[in-house]
């Protein structure tokens, strides 16, 4: 055997950027007959990520993590796992596991026989998998649920049999399709900081499915938008909600203004696309103040008013053309405008050109 | 849907009525096998088990029920195997001309006995060269007792999906550990539910067992058919019926049970 440095020289090393990608795919495609399910998608997940896949119904997130676990045989392209390619494995020789988003739990088994499955099927001794089988329910918090059926169990405690059931085998990344999906929400809220507290406990690689981009947005370390197929943009939940790379992201991931056409070359002095967030709009009267530093600035008439509570929402048809959403904290209960004429600014950086049309 | 009274009664009356034409005439069969009045009028007479008795010295009888018996297991077990099989292939993969096939499966419930019947007959004797026997009754009674056991295996296949066997793929189980400790336990209720449902068809079968059972051979109901006017035998009969009853209802109530509790998962 050549020889190989110490292992201890790899900790020197920041692992994100160098180490080989948990997940790799390139050239993904799939069809099923005529409908193009997966269009192409190229995506590197790392280690120890928490890796959410958003997007709408339809556009093909399932399909993808199908597709990793060995469910579905890709049209076209590869899936890499930890730098081996493993396209053509069937998914019982794939080191993934998946919680299914209706859990699929066996229901002629008992719930400790359902979490220690992926160890008996492996040829785990018995005390040895029984032992592992209750330390993974003590780690979803479901120590004395050993004996009882699947069928006895609220939805909640099935999705964390589910997860106890797929961690055991200690995989090197974890597939979720809309592991929430199921729950009511507080019973979500509770299971999202529960989820994140334990990947980074167990420190495998998440990949998560979920059209709700609120759950994207608060438990993942980067994002990925699927529409129609393909991959719009990948990045950190700042930067897909920051910087949407194109209109759909804009409209997708939190509520988004486009100012676009004749109203950006008035407004922005630039022609193309433009998206701006709802809640980096100051809205004023004081009509006839020119714009500090570093400021955009529109005049325009409200058309709307939304009381949301602890926010105000205006709807602004602009002068120039275009219309604006605008957000404020309803710290002074709901101004009048003389009628309803108004001036927003915002910080020139607050907008940007996304690709894509209106 | 809610009635009136006077609605609700009639409904009840009705059903009353129409359980008792059903079950009046049974229920009397089953009190004459214990009947010591010779004449079976009404009301019975005293209660003798002697007809039980003598039912089961009757050689004739006796013979007749093994052949039922051994007839019924065999088409069972062909018709299990194949019910099964047929179930896997025609649900779990897709193929052209899959719904057509399906048809052809299911409609030997549907045929008319006696073309079955002249149909084997005409196949085996005279395009096969086989002699009637044991052999030809099984063989025609598993043509329909397939019907049953597939029909109860797409069933239960359909309602499970593909969900768990992926799970048991995804946590490291080949496909045939998954056919052992997943598909198969999932299946044995719907399994049993088909075969006892086969069991009790074949059982009672008259029609097209005439036409492929050999000579000298009788079921169970093709002797009652030969005893019926024989006076001396009149007692025997009724035995034999009751017997024929609860051989052909109990596997279909046991059936039931099963299918209703599936939803349990099948924990036979
Ligand atoms: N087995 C299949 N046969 C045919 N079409 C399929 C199949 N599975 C998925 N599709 C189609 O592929 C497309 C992508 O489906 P997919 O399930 O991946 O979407 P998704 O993003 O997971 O949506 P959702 O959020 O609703 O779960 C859809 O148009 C769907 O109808
Ligand atoms: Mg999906």
């Amino acid at each position: 055997m050549p020889h190989q440095a110490p292992d201890v020289a790899l900790g020197d090393h920041p692992p994100a950027a160098s180490a080989v990608p948990a997940v790799r795919l390139r050239g993904l495609r799939k069809n099923f007959g005529s409908v193009t399910a997966v269009d192409g998608v190229d995506l590197d997940i790392r280690p120890g990520e928490f890796f959410a896949m958003l997007g709408p119904s339809g556009s093909g997130k399932t399909t993808v993590l199908r597709m990793i676990a060995g469910f579905e045989q890709p049209t076209d392209g590869t899936v890499e796992l930890g730098g081996q390619d493993v396209s053509r494995l069937a998914p019982f020789d794939r080191d993934v596991n998946t919680v299914f988003q209706d859990y699929a739990l066996f229901p002629h088994m008992n719930v400790a026989r359902n979490v220690e499955y992926g160890l008996r099927v492996k040829g785990v001794p018995r005390a040895e998998r029984r032992r592992r089988a209750a330390d993974a329910l003590r780690s979803v918090r479901l120590d004395d649920y050993g004996r009882r059926r699947p069928s006895q169990l609220s939805g909640g405690q099935r999705q964390r049999v589910a997860l106890a059931r797929a961690l055991v085998n200690r995989p090197k990344v974890l597939l979720l399709d809309e592991p929430l999906g199921a729950l009511d929400l507080k019973l979500r809220h509770e299971m999202q900081s529960e989820l994140k507290q334990l990947q980074r406990d167990v420190d495998i690689t998440f990949v998560f499915v979920t059209h709700d981009q609120d759950e994207a947005l608060t438990m993942s370390d980067r994002i990925a938008v699927f529409n129609a197929g393909r991959i719009e943009q990948v990045g950190t939940p700042q930067e897909v909600y920051e910087r949407p790379a194109t209109a759909f992201v804009a409209g997708f991931v939190g509520t988004s203004n486009l100012l676009g056409g004749r109203a950006a070359e008035a407004v922005i002095g630039m022609a193309g696309l433009f998206s701006i967030r709802p809640e980096k709009i100051r809205i004023d009267g004081d009509l006839a103040r020119p714009a500090g530093p570093g400021e955009t600035v529109a005049t325009g008439a409200v058309t709307d008013v939304v009381y949301a509570g602890a926010i105000l929402r205006f709807e602004v048809a602009l002068d120039a053309g275009g219309r604006l959403s605008v957000v404020r904290q309803n710290t002074d209960g709901v101004p009048g405008f003389t009628d309803g004429r108004v001036r927003l600014t915002w910080r020139h950086e607050h907008n940007f050109p996304v690709t894509g049309s209106e | 849907m809610t009635f009136s009274r006077t609605t609700r009664r009639v409904l009840l009356v009705a059903l009353a009525l129409g359980l008792a034409v059903i079950y009046f005439p049974l229920l009397v069969v089953f009190l004459n096998s214990f009947n010591s009045d010779t004449t079976f009028g009404w009301p019975p007479g005293g209660f003798t088990l002697e007809w039980w008795g003598r039912a089961a010295a009757n050689d004739g009888a006796l013979a007749a029920l093994r052949t039922s018996v051994e007839a019924g297991l065999a088409a069972t077990a062909i018709a299990l195997v194949l019910g099964a099989m047929a179930a896997f292939a025609l649900q779990r993969y897709k193929f052209i001309g899959r719904n057509p096939i399906s048809l052809l499966i299911v409609l030997p419930i549907a045929l008319p006995g006696i073309v079955t019947g002249i149909a084997l007959n005409n196949a085996f004797r005279t395009i096969l060269g086989i002699n009637l026997g044991l052999f030809t009754a099984i063989v025609a009674h598993a043509t329909f007792c397939i019907v049953v056991v597939f029909n109860n295996v797409v069933a239960r296949l359909r309602r499970l999906g593909n969900n768990l066997e992926e799970a048991s793929m995804d946590l490291g189980a080949d496909g045939i550990t998954t056919f052992r400790l997943v598909t198969f336990p999932m299946l044995r209720s719907a399994l049993l539910a088909g075969g006892l449902l086969a069991f009790a068809l074949s059982f009672d079968e008259v029609i097209v067992t005439t036409f492929t059972l050999g000579a000298g051979l009788e079921t169970v109901p093709i002797w009652i058919y030969d005893n019926l006017f024989r006076p001396n035998q009149a007692p025997i009969v009724n035995v034999v019926a009751v017997v024929l009853i609860l051989a052909s209802t109990v596997p279909v109530y046991l059936a039931q049970r099963l299918s209703g509790d599936s939803a349990s998962g099948g924990r036979l």
